[in-house]
């Protein structure tokens, strides 16, 4: 193993030059202007770059806004009440969500109640009690690096093989798509926990000390309180992710057609919005696309919602610092 | 009560700082954070557990040389072929239109919010890519099989040939190019804010425009945390299986071409594993040894990823 405070060193020092070389570049290319007004094909390269940046922009929001229209315009007829209180059918005219929302309800609230306390315990050992310099410690925050990028549908593998099969063998009910989703969403609300807890200004926390406090005695009355509105932001940015997360419940049992609403947590059958709108995406039929593209509107209606909230928070607490 | 420290009523005279009592509360506290913080290595040896007594078995009953050799992938006819090739080939097709989309249109899109935007553009526009991050991949997937794909076969040149079916491995390509942009961009984006002002305005003092401070010093100044959101989002790509599950058909193709319809990894995974498919059955198997498979490459590509960060890591004290 290489010296690490060696090969920081040398790493500081070939990031120094190379700022300097990216200067130096910099400057090279306009040497030959004199100080005053630039060259005409300078200035027309200026225009061409900032038209060229500003219609990447331009272009990512254009598509991203038709893909709302266009699921308005295909889903508008079937935006009414009905859509949210029948349930799913296979005669399009009486299909609709119930059994997808109560089934989402129960998946997410769960999920909720199990990531948070895991996720901000997670962040309160790294941030406070972890020895960085120690290899396990380490080993956990790669980790939770690595486990961040890993495909959503390879947790449903997970949920399949350990959670509705395996040593948990829960079945296919509610809570193990909870579960499922709960690990998917670990590393995220694990990273936004901790850059809240991070963010509390440490005059607090040595003022605690000082007066005599115990660590936790200090972690629990004066780092969190203060983390919360961080912390809240990040999970409910999270969670409404895992509202849209279809892939991996279908390996863990969200069946598709569900023509009741489930009882709690742990009784046998369930759906959720995505996977519902998934199903009728899937079929040939105008009239179930139709429906779909309603479904994605109540979606993105929630999501919307929830993360106004979480900006909203976030605004309002950022104020007070 | 210690023994040490004589009892405080017999001689006043040094004044006990330590804490009086052991607090046995907080130690449990303590073993529940740590407990907390396992439960996430516990995850990935979960996955590893999961992938991989099952993925054995796979190959116990289909030599590895079939897998990585057969061109053919048809696990469940009579004949069957478990050549892994066109599953993997057909992920790789729709990657690699995502990349050619995503990758420059969120660059792009970082620079001008980095460089050129006003603050108060920037405080609308930074708010929407990440509400636009959260757009479910479903809505995603619908938009490629009603959107994208009738307008590519309704304007199709003519002298390209036939235009693509309702099923193309390009139209499943560009919507996921457009689903990772707001990921490139926002994680670019924050690379580049954190460049120092010095270095800018360094650049700015020898006479520089706007475009090759942005070029040259920004970017090459942020070029770890561009690769890093390189990376995540060609795994998103590579991982994404809605999308490519509704507007990439389902047939397993061995084919670069985009016109046609194909079947990646995780699509596989996932028309195989819904339903009712019983432990120990040959589907089963299947689906764990291409789930292994699709573990083993986004692991490389964090690998990779982590490999590049810190060669290209730029620190400013």
């Amino acid at each position: 193993m290489p010296d690490p405070d060696r090969q920081d060193r040398e790493t500081r020092s070939r990031m120094r030059t190379s700022a300097r070389q990216a200067i130096t570049a910099a400057g090279a290319d306009t040497e030959s202007l004199a100080l005053g007004r630039r060259s005409k094909s300078e200035a027309w390269k200026s225009v061409a770059f900032l038209a060229l940046m500003l219609f990447c922009v331009l272009v990512a929001l254009a598509l991203l806004v038709t893909l709302i229209i266009d699921a308005f315009i295909d889903g508008s007829s079937r935006l009414n009440a009905d859509l949210l209180t029948q349930f799913p059918s296979g005669v399009p005219e009486n299909a609709g969500l119930q059994s997808a929302i109560f089934g989402s309800l129960w998946v997410i609230g769960m999920m909720i109640i199990t990531v948070v306390p895991l996720a901000v315990g997670a962040a309160i050992y790294l941030e406070e009690y972890a020895d960085r310099s120690k290899w396990y410690n380490r080993i956990v925050e790669l980790n939770i690096q690595n486990l961040a990028a890993v495909p959503s549908i390879v947790f449903g593998i997970l949920g399949l093989g350990l959670i509705v099969r395996g040593p948990l063998d829960l079945g296919f009910v509610a809570y193990a798509g909870s579960l499922t989703l709960a690990l998917l969403v670990l590393p995220t609300v694990i990273l936004a926990s901790r850059e809240a807890i991070r963010s509390v200004p440490s005059s607090l926390s040595d003022g605690s000390m000082a007066l005599g406090a115990t660590k936790w005695q200090t972690i629990w009355h004066h780092v969190l309180p203060n983390a919360i509105p961080g912390i809240a932001t990040g999970t409910i940015l999270a969670v409404s992710r895992a509202i849209g997360e279809t892939a991996p419940l279908l390996l863990v049992g969200a069946t598709v057609f569900v023509t009741f609403n489930p009882e709690g947590p742990f009784s046998e059958g369930y759906t959720t919005l995505p996977v519902q709108i998934f199903n009728w995406v899937s079929r040939p039929q105008d009239e179930f696309r139709t429906l779909a593209a309603a479904g994605i509107i109540v979606l993105l209606f929630i999501l919307l919602l929830m993360n106004s909230f979480a900006i909203w928070i976030r605004n309002r607490y950022a104020r007070q610092t | 009560m210690s023994t040490d420290s004589p009892p405080a009523s017999s001689s006043p005279a040094p004044i006990q700082l330590s804490r009086q009592k052991a607090r046995y509360g907080e130690r449990v506290i303590v073993g529940f954070l740590i407990f907390c913080a396992v439960v996430s290595v516990l995850t990935t040896v979960g996955i590893v557990v999961a992938l991989v007594g099952p993925t054995i078995e796979f190959f116990r009953e289909v030599p590895i040389t079939d897998f990585f050799s057969a061109d053919e992938w048809a696990p469940f006819f009579a004949d069957a072929s478990f050549g892994v090739f066109p599953i993997v080939v057909g992920t790789l097709n729709v990657t690699f239109w995502a990349i050619l989309i995503g990758l420059p249109l969120g660059l792009g899109a970082a620079i001008f919010l980095s460089e050129y935007a006003s603050p108060g553009t920037r405080k609308v526009l930074k708010p929407t890519l990440e509400v636009l991050e959260g757009i479910p991949t479903v809505a995603y997937g619908f938009f490629a099989l009603t959107f994208v794909t009738p307008l590519i076969r309704d304007n199709w040149p003519g002298f390209l040939g036939d235009p693509p079916g309702i099923f193309s491995a390009g139209a499943a390509g560009i919507v996921l190019g457009v689903m990772i942009v707001p990921t490139v961009a926002s994680i670019s984006e924050d690379a580049m804010s954190a460049v120092p002002r010095s270095l800018r305005e360094g650049a700015y003092a020898l006479g520089s425009t706007k475009r090759t401070v942005a070029l040259r010093v920004v970017v090459p100044a942020a070029l770890s945390g561009i690769v890093a959101s390189f990376v995540l989002g060609v795994s998103r790509a590579i991982g994404e299986t809605i999308v490519v599950l509704i507007a990439a058909g389902n047939t397993p193709n061995l084919t670069f071409n985009p016109l046609e319809s194909i079947q990646t990894m995780t699509a596989f995974i996932a028309t195989t594993a819904t339903g009712d498919i019983g432990v120990g059955t040959l589907e089963f198997k299947t689906v764990f040894a291409v789930g292994a498979l699709l573990f083993v490459i986004t692991l490389a590509m964090n690998a990779l990823s982590i490999w590049l960060v810190r060669r290209f890591r730029e620190e400013y004290e």
